[in-house]
């Protein structure tokens, strides 16, 4: 337990994703089984406890620590079970005959089996036999509070690392998998077969596509391609399958191949046919698509009220068929699988699932003129053209590949929204950029008690060269007029500051923002070196763009 | 003879009126009496000061030779006659030179203990217990969750760390008068023999210690190095220095923190700290309540710091408390400029 106390501790402060991968590798190649396994568990998030609850902890430290201590410690901490953690007071134990800590194994398979009322005293001993950190990692294993920024996905790529295989592998086997993985680890390192996924309804890892600059078209010819509209919604794989008694089971996979089955029991019923769909799941109300934002309210919620669904009706719009019942379509070229698609689509005949439709285009120039104009366009977007944010390509010879092959499928996103704003405030980065400050809040102008003044807008830390990034530190460093912690003030005046062009995809209102507005992906794009601060943009002009998005209600 | 009538808190710090002197005054007296040589401790512009030759030194080298208008060396153990009281110094195992101090009046024994732990390093004389009638304590760490374990398992974390990435460098912010000497004699009790690498800030610091006789084994400037031949090896840096421009000498750095603070997680993550070291020159919690019940004292003072948590625990403890009301003393480590590390050192 000590050992992946360690591990938690250490990620907790690495901001780096490749260190963390190390990490982790790191772990699982010095740990043995089955240790290594739970620890897995616990990262990709396959355990949890359900008796061990805050309330119970306190209970354990108010026994054992004074009242006042105990308040005025956790009010500097801010956690619990760090505050408990560090605390917790020595056991009086022998000085020898110490029973050893407990090993994470050992945590795992007592919890699962212990009752309610044993629980108590099991934590009691465990945290007098274990360390700071030890207790720390302890506590937030039984209250299922991890919290250390690492992905199911990122523990899975650590195992991959272990023998050098591709963590679509892992993915792809993974629902037919339980800790502690003895199998998993066997055969990342060489030591056994492949498990093989017994799962009626596998994740099959997804075909991304790259996006396409001017130059390339000269290279492309049209004849080659089928085009589609890009949906602003989530990528999702939905499978259904037969188990061995023949009854169906289905599954709902983001793109990385987690299930988020769980999240939208409401497509469930519609996935009754036996096959595995790539497509856009979107926010329908009188079929009519919704726009992202309002797909966003129905992500990440703990609790899938029936409210939540009434409000937010769920959409499967399908563009491709990777699976029809027992047949792997995947090897077929696309222009095959779109015609098993149409087919399947029109069998399955359901009002929650329907078809992405081509766009028919001869030319680039046609290709160019429906993107730029959905609504019109034929076989247009008609109505859903705002939430179109491009067209996608595909070739009609490409066989579906994992990861992101050359020149097979290709996306053009429309133009993003480009405006020109002050920069206000600089934070310093995390990790490698500690010593940078690459973190900006914008503002535009708009009118206020003494006249015109600026407002910010947004926040954005990329989009920018590592040579600009330099230019940018160097311009905050020089133009701090104020500091507040990791925080600078950097001028902005209407003859002196930094305008920087801010590219972005879309507006949402947000009463939590002073200016009223929340910008989706802002990045900077350019920087205005030529343009004096008072020309940059209005809060007007944001507002204009706003009108177009209807307002949300919060459920 | 009533304690109030020996030591007094006032404007410029501690007063003791029948001695006529000032303890760790923060404004410039006619006599100080001065515990150790960080520099919210010991000022410059005194009239006459009273310390070790280590802390009379160190503040030459921090103020030039006119820091006082007249100084005394005092030995460890050693008594002195001031006014109507003795004055007598014993270790206080802060940092090299460190001392607390015990002021006798009649029967009334008082000890200002200043700065102190009572943890091993190899760096500076042990922390000496001194029974006393009222023990003066800080409460820089006077909360229970703060415990520092032991240090030379914290240099074993770094050792680890340097080892799983040979290909970055470690950068270890620590204050440069007391732990950055202190980290590396316990990197060299660990066994690391190569060189270590010092941000420019604390070589004259540093060169004093091993002046004194401390071992630190082979240090070298990092100024001047090539980026890549910093890959695997260990800087220590003042805390400031390690997220600024400084920093950018050095390939893909690890940033290291040595400090009782980083106990806390908040803490050690608000600082962009990837690898906190529990490293503390103070006592713990456990240190303070162990130190004020050994000494006997009846009355406790409590100084800079948490003080309500430890207060509380001495009522508990059924000894008289009160904290002590003095302004301009932290920990060094936070009352350094943030923008120090900005000049190129």
């Amino acid at each position: 337990m000590n050992r992946f106390a360690e591990l938690l501790d250490r990620l907790a402060y690495e901001p780096g994703r490749n260190n963390k991968l190390r990490l982790i590798t790191g772990y699982f190649r010095e740990v043995g089984d089955p240790d290594r396994g739970y620890a897995l568990a616990a990262l990709t998030g396959a355990l949890s406890f359900k008796h061990a609850k805050p309330a119970l902890i306190r209970d354990l430290i108010a026994a054992r620590a004074d009242e006042v201590l105990f308040g005025l410690s956790y009010d500097y901490v801010g956690d619990l079970s760090e505050t408990v953690a560090l605390m917790w007071p020595k056991a009086e134990l022998a000085a020898h005959n110490n029973p050893p800590p407990p090993t994470l194994t050992e945590v795992v398979t007592t919890l699962r089996t212990l009752g309610k009322t044993e629980l108590p005293k099991q934590l009691e001993r465990w945290l007098d036999e274990l360390d700071e950190t030890g207790r720390w990692a302890l506590l937030k294993l039984v209250t299922g509070a991890l919290r250390i920024g690492i992905s199911a996905r990122l523990a899975k790529t650590a195992a991959a690392a272990l023998g050098d295989k591709d963590p679509h592998e892992i993915e792809l086997i993974w629902p037919g998998l339980s800790p502690p993985y003895l199998d998993l680890f066997a055969w990342l390192e060489g030591r056994g077969e492949k498990p093989v996924n017994r799962d009626p309804a596998p994740f099959r890892p997804v075909m991304l596509a790259h996006a396409i600059e001017d130059a390339d078209f000269a290279t492309l010819d049209p004849a080659d391609y089928i085009a589609e509209w890009k949906w602003d919604g989530i990528r999702v794989q939905a499978v259904a399958g037969r188990d061995e008694r023949g009854h169906i089971t289905a599954r709902l996979y983001s793109r990385t191949g987690e299930d988020i089955t769980g999240s939208f029991p409401d497509l469930v019923p519609s996935l009754r046919l036996p096959g595995a769909i790539d497509g856009e799941l979107l926010i329908l109300r009188e079929g009519r698509v919704q726009s992202f934002n309002v797909l966003q309210q129905r992500l990440n919620r703990k609790v899938v009220s029936p409210k939540l669904i009434k409000k937010f009706p769920i959409h499967l719009r399908a563009y491709d068929l990777l699976g029809d019942d027992e047949n792997d379509l995947r090897e077929l070229p696309f222009a095959e699988r779109r015609e098993r698609l149409e087919t399947f689509v029109r069998k399955l005949g359901d009002p929650r699932i329907d078809l992405s439709p081509t766009v028919p285009f001869a030319s680039w120039e046609a290709l160019t003129a429906a993107r730029a104009d959905p609504a019109s366009a034929g076989a247009g977007a008609g109505e859903d053209a705002d939430a179109v944010e491009g067209v996608m390509l595909k070739r009609r010879d490409a066989p579906y590949l994992p990861g992101r092959p050359k020149g097979q499928w290709w996306k053009w996103k429309r133009d993003p929204h480009i405006i020109d704003a002050v920069l206000m405030y600089a934070q310093r980065g995390h990790g490698k950029r500690s010593s940078y400050y690459s973190d900006y809040t914008f503002g535009v102008w708009t009118s206020g008690e003494a006249g015109d003044e600026l407002v910010p807008v947004g926040k954005a830390y990329f989009g920018f060269t590592d040579e600009e990034l330099l230019q940018i530190d160097r311009f905050v460093r020089r133009n701090t007029t104020e500091k507040f912690g990791p925080v600078r003030h950097v001028v902005h005046e209407g003859d002196k500051g930094l305008v920087l062009e801010v590219a972005f995809e879309g507006l949402q209102r947000s009463p939590r923002h002073k200016s009223g507005i929340a910008m989706r992906f802002p990045r900077i794009s350019r920087l205005r070196w030529d343009k004096p601060p008072r020309e940059a943009d209005r809060l007007e002009t944001l507002e204009r763009m706003l009108k177009a998005e209807p307002a949300e209600i919060e459920v | 003879m009533r304690p109030q009538e020996i030591l007094l808190p006032a404007a410029a710090g501690l007063c003791c009126k029948p001695g006529g002197f000032h303890i760790d005054p923060v404004r410039p007296v006619e006599r100080a009496v001065i515990t150790h040589g960080h520099s919210d401790h010991a000022r410059a512009g005194h009239g006459a000061v009273l310390a070790t030759q280590e802390t009379l030194d160190m503040m030459r080298l921090r103020y030039g030779e006119n820091f006082a208008g007249s100084t005394q060396v005092i030995r460890y153990g050693e008594e002195i006659r001031l006014g109507d009281v003795r004055v007598k110094f014993h270790p206080a195992g802060h940092v090299l030179g460190s001392a607390q101090i015990a002021v006798t009046c009649k029967d009334t024994c008082i000890v200002a203990s200043g700065d102190y732990k009572d943890a091993l390093d190899p760096t500076c004389t042990p922390f000496e217990l001194v029974p006393c009638d009222v023990f003066i304590t800080e409460a820089t760490f006077g909360l229970p969750v703060f415990r520092h374990g032991d240090a030379a398992d914290e240099v074993k974390k770094l050792l680890a760390s340097v080892a799983l990435f040979p290909e970055r460098a470690h950068l270890v912010g620590a204050y440069s008068l007391g732990k950055a000497q202190r980290v590396i004699a316990l990197l060299r009790r660990a066994g690391y023999d190569a060189p270590i690498y010092l941000h420019g800030a604390m070589e004259k610091i540093t060169s004093y210690y091993q002046s004194r006789g401390i071992e630190l084994g082979e240090l070298r400037p990092a100024a001047g190095m090539k980026k890549a031949a910093l890959a695997g090896t260990i800087t220590l840096a003042p805390p400031s220095a390690t997220s600024d421009i400084w920093a950018r000498r050095f390939p893909d750095p690890v940033t290291a923190f040595a400090s009782g603070w980083m106990r806390v997680r908040a803490r050690a993550r608000q600082g962009g700290v990837e690898l906190p070291l529990v490293i503390s020159d103070h006592a713990d919690w456990d240190g303070l309540t162990t130190t004020i019940a050994a000494t006997g004292a009846g009355e406790i003072w409590v100084t800079h710091g948490q003080e309500d948590a430890l207060v509380h625990w001495c009522r508990s403890k059924g000894l008289k408390a009160q904290p002590l009301d003095l302004v301009g003393y932290g920990d060094e480590e936070e009352s350094e400029t943030p923008d120090a590390g900005e000049t190129e050192a």
